[in-house]
Parts: structure tokens; sequence; C-alpha cells
């Protein structure tokens, strides 16, 4: 059932910019505010959010992590510290297990 | 069925959740965009991509390793943190969970170390936000497994004042659970609260919830999703008032304006299926209340979807077109921000 719900309406996470979105819409964000202020900070437009190609491509500059295990890219605490600075939001986790 | 027998449920699921919630129906036009959804003939349906929203759960890697049917658990022995890295990378959920199985904030606390130990583990390995979720569960503090009263058997037994003062007195037990574990987990990381299946035992469940809200916001700035354990809040009390309002009775339109005032980040609306009722007809009443709610929300709306709510059928394993199409009619006819 949870794949189904993803195939048919999900953003689908760190394969896109779900992770980020949602990150925006736990501070009270309605998902069109979100959707804008996450892609203000990423530098592109909302309907690239949910383009797989382009995000992977955008994570990988801005280190914040992929779906794939690439050596030597962010992952873990380091790419969500990439992440608190890229979104300018605090991730306590980041600040707590540093 | 025929394309008349679905149109005509349709209204009818409209029509009851218009009446029993004094609100407005479904246009007509937004009923033949759900007739056209529900009538395509192929397996998977979706959104464009442009109207694609994010998933919060009160469930998540309980799906792989949970074994019981509630969980809709396929019971492969995995661990809490592989599992969260599986629903992360391989299925691409936008947020990861953890939930001790039991899922009520009582019981967590003798477990509360393991816990933290295992969010850890999540919190170093994924990269999403991590929700903790768990129930408020106010049966839970009935004798034997807790000091009251069970406050049924008092009023069934002709009790009635009794009955409601050893309610009242249950809030309070609750809200101070679920304040307690959320601070420990909070101090590892974790980044939203779900109280989930909220007012499962009626307005008290509600009431210690909103009241938890309250305090955890005050004390920790933490983001807290509230979701629902049904679309009416049964009044076992009957009396009991937040903010000056009766909570017995409402409906998610009016209990999404109780979480706002409580300070909740993220509602999560159930709308329940009726068994003896057809898909279409369960799918065009969650949609016409989930709309009302999103209507007056000023926070993301996240309507449950799982077996037997929101318009899904009640089944262990729910059809591919079944949750597809209901999940691609939500997101488009009732304006939410995620499920």
């Amino acid at each position: 059932m949870t794949v189904a719900h993803g195939m048919a309406s999900g953003m689908h996470g760190v394969r896109t910019a779900g992770d980020l979105v949602m990150r925006m819409e736990m501070k009270g964000m309605r998902l069109g505010e979100a959707k804008e202020y996450v892609a203000g900070k990423l530098g592109v437009g909302v309907p690239e959010l949910s383009d797989e190609y382009r995000m992977k491509e955008v994570r990988e500059e801005l280190d914040i992590g992929t779906v794939m295990a690439m050596p030597g890219a962010a992952k873990g605490l380091r790419a969500k510290a990439n992440i608190a600075e890229v979104l300018d939001i605090k991730i306590p986790c980041v600040d707590i297990l540093r | 069925m025929s394309k008349e027998d679905i149109r005509s449920d349709i209204e009818a699921g409209c029509n009851d959740a218009a009446d029993r919630g004094k609100i407005s129906a479904l246009s007509e036009d937004a009923q033949e965009r759900l007739l056209e959804i529900l009538i395509a003939p192929e397996r998977v349906a979706s959104v464009e991509p442009e109207d694609t929203v994010v998933f919060s759960t009160d469930n998540g890697y309980h799906s792989l390793y949970g074994n019981f049917s509630e969980a809709g658990g396929v019971g492969i022995p995995i661990d809490s943190t592989t599992a969260n890295m599986l629903m992360e990378r391989a299925f691409g959920f936008d947020s990861v969970f953890y939930g001790w199985l039991d899922f009520s904030f009582k019981s967590s606390k003798a477990v509360i170390t393991q816990q933290q130990q295992e969010i850890e583990s999540i919190l170093t390995n994924t990269l999403s936000p991590l929700i903790y979720g768990a129930m408020p569960n106010l049966g839970g503090y009935y004798k034997p497994d807790g000091p009251f009263d069970n406050v049924g058997d008092l009023m069934a037994e002709g009790k009635i004042l009794e009955g409601m003062e050893t309610y009242e007195k249950l809030v309070d037990h609750a809200k101070n659970d679920i304040v307690w574990v959320s601070e420990q987990v909070t101090r590892i990381g974790t980044e939203c609260i779900n109280i989930d299946t909220t007012a499962s035992a009626g307005d008290g469940g509600f009431l210690s919830s909103l009241k938890a809200c309250e305090e955890l916001k005050k004390r920790t700035g933490l983001s807290i999703e509230m979701g629902m354990a049904s679309e009416f809040v049964m009044g076992i009390h009957g009396g009991l008032e937040y903010e000056g309002n009766v909570l017995a009775g409402m409906y998610p339109h009016k209990q999404v304006e109780m979480a706002e005032k409580a300070g909740v980040d993220i509602f999560g609306p159930v709308v329940n299926t009726n068994t003896r009722k057809s898909t279409p007809w369960n799918i065009a009443r969650a949609i016409t209340f989930t709309l009302e709610c999103s209507k007056v929300a000023n926070i993301p709306i996240h309507p449950n979807m799982g077996m037997g709510v929101g318009g899904l059928p009640m089944a262990e394993m729910p059809p591919v077109d079944a949750v597809t199409k209901a999940s691609r009619a939500m997101v488009e006819l009732a304006e939410v921000d995620g499920i």
C-alpha cells in the first residue's frame, strides 16, 4: 500500500526533493509555500523538484545526499548538515550528534 | 458496477458527508472528475508530476518488519535502521519513522532507552526528517494495566458522574506521558512527534493530545503532527472543552481548528470506511470531508489513507487500482498537502 501511494502521488523523497519539502511542511508551511521555498533555496523551478534526473544533479552539486551511495559524497549527518545550511533551518540531530 | 452505479454512489457518498458534517458536497464538476478517475481502465493511477505531495506516516518501516494486520506488515526479519533505509532509498518515502511496536506513549516509557538507541542509529544513517509516533491510548490507563477503573464499566453500572470524574483524571495522565516520551526522543534529535490515533478513546484522548501539544511547543518547539483515530470525536465524557469549544461531536474541519490552536504543524484527518458501501461511495465521502478540512486549514493536511480509512477498502492487501485511484483523487480534488 505504501509503495502504491508513492507511485500514485508521492514526490519520492531523496530521489527528488520530497525530503526537503517534507522538512518545510513540518514547520507548518502548506505544500505550495513549501515547494516555493525549497525551489528558491535550490535555485530551481518548482516543477523540477519532482524530476529525478534534475534533482540528482542538484543534490550532487550541493552535496546534500542522493539515493545513490556515491563514494566520497556526503551521507547521513554530514549530508543533513549541508541540508540545514542550504534550507537555512536547524536540524536538531546535526547539532546533537555532530 | 456500471458507470451509472458508480456515479450514483459518488453522489450519495458526497451527500452523506455533507449531511453529517453540515458542509458543502463536492461540486458537480468534481464529482464528474472523480468518476473519470475511478472508471479509468489502467491498473495504476497517478497525479501529474507537479502535483505530487509528500508523505508522513504513522507506520513507515512497520510495513516491512511488522507482522500484524493493522500495520499491513509483511513480517520481514529486519532491524529498524535497515528498514528505514529501504523506505527512504528504495521506496522513495519523504520521511523516516520510529515507533515502538505497541505504539502507545504509556508503554513506550519502559523501553525508552532502547528506542533512543534505535532512533540514533536511524538518524545517523538516513537523510529524511525523522518522525516518532505513538498513541495516547487512554484504554491503557484502566485496571489491571493502569490505576483507573474502566470508565465504560462505571457508566454501564449507572455510575455516570464517577465515570466522568475518572475520565477527567485520565486526561492529564495521558498528557504527561506524551510530553515525557516526546522530550526523551527529542533529546537525541527526533524532528517531529506524530501524536497518532488521537481521540480513539473519545473526547478525553483528543483533549490530552491538544494539551500535550501545547506544552511540548512551549518547552521544546518541536514539530508536531496530529493524526486522528476517526472522523468523529466520540463524547465519552461529552462536556470536555478546549478553549471554550466542546470537543465531542467534532468532524475534521472543526478538529483542525483545535489542532491549530494547540500549535500542531501537520494535521492528519481520518474519514472511516463504511464496509457496507462501495469504494466509490467511500472515496467520494472521504474527499468531501477532507476538502472542507483543507479549505479551513492554515497548516498542511495529510489525510490518513491506510487500510479502512480515507476511502480505502478494508482489506489487508488493498488492490493497487483502488489505492492509487483514491490517492490520485484525494490529491487532485481535496487540495491536500500530503498523505
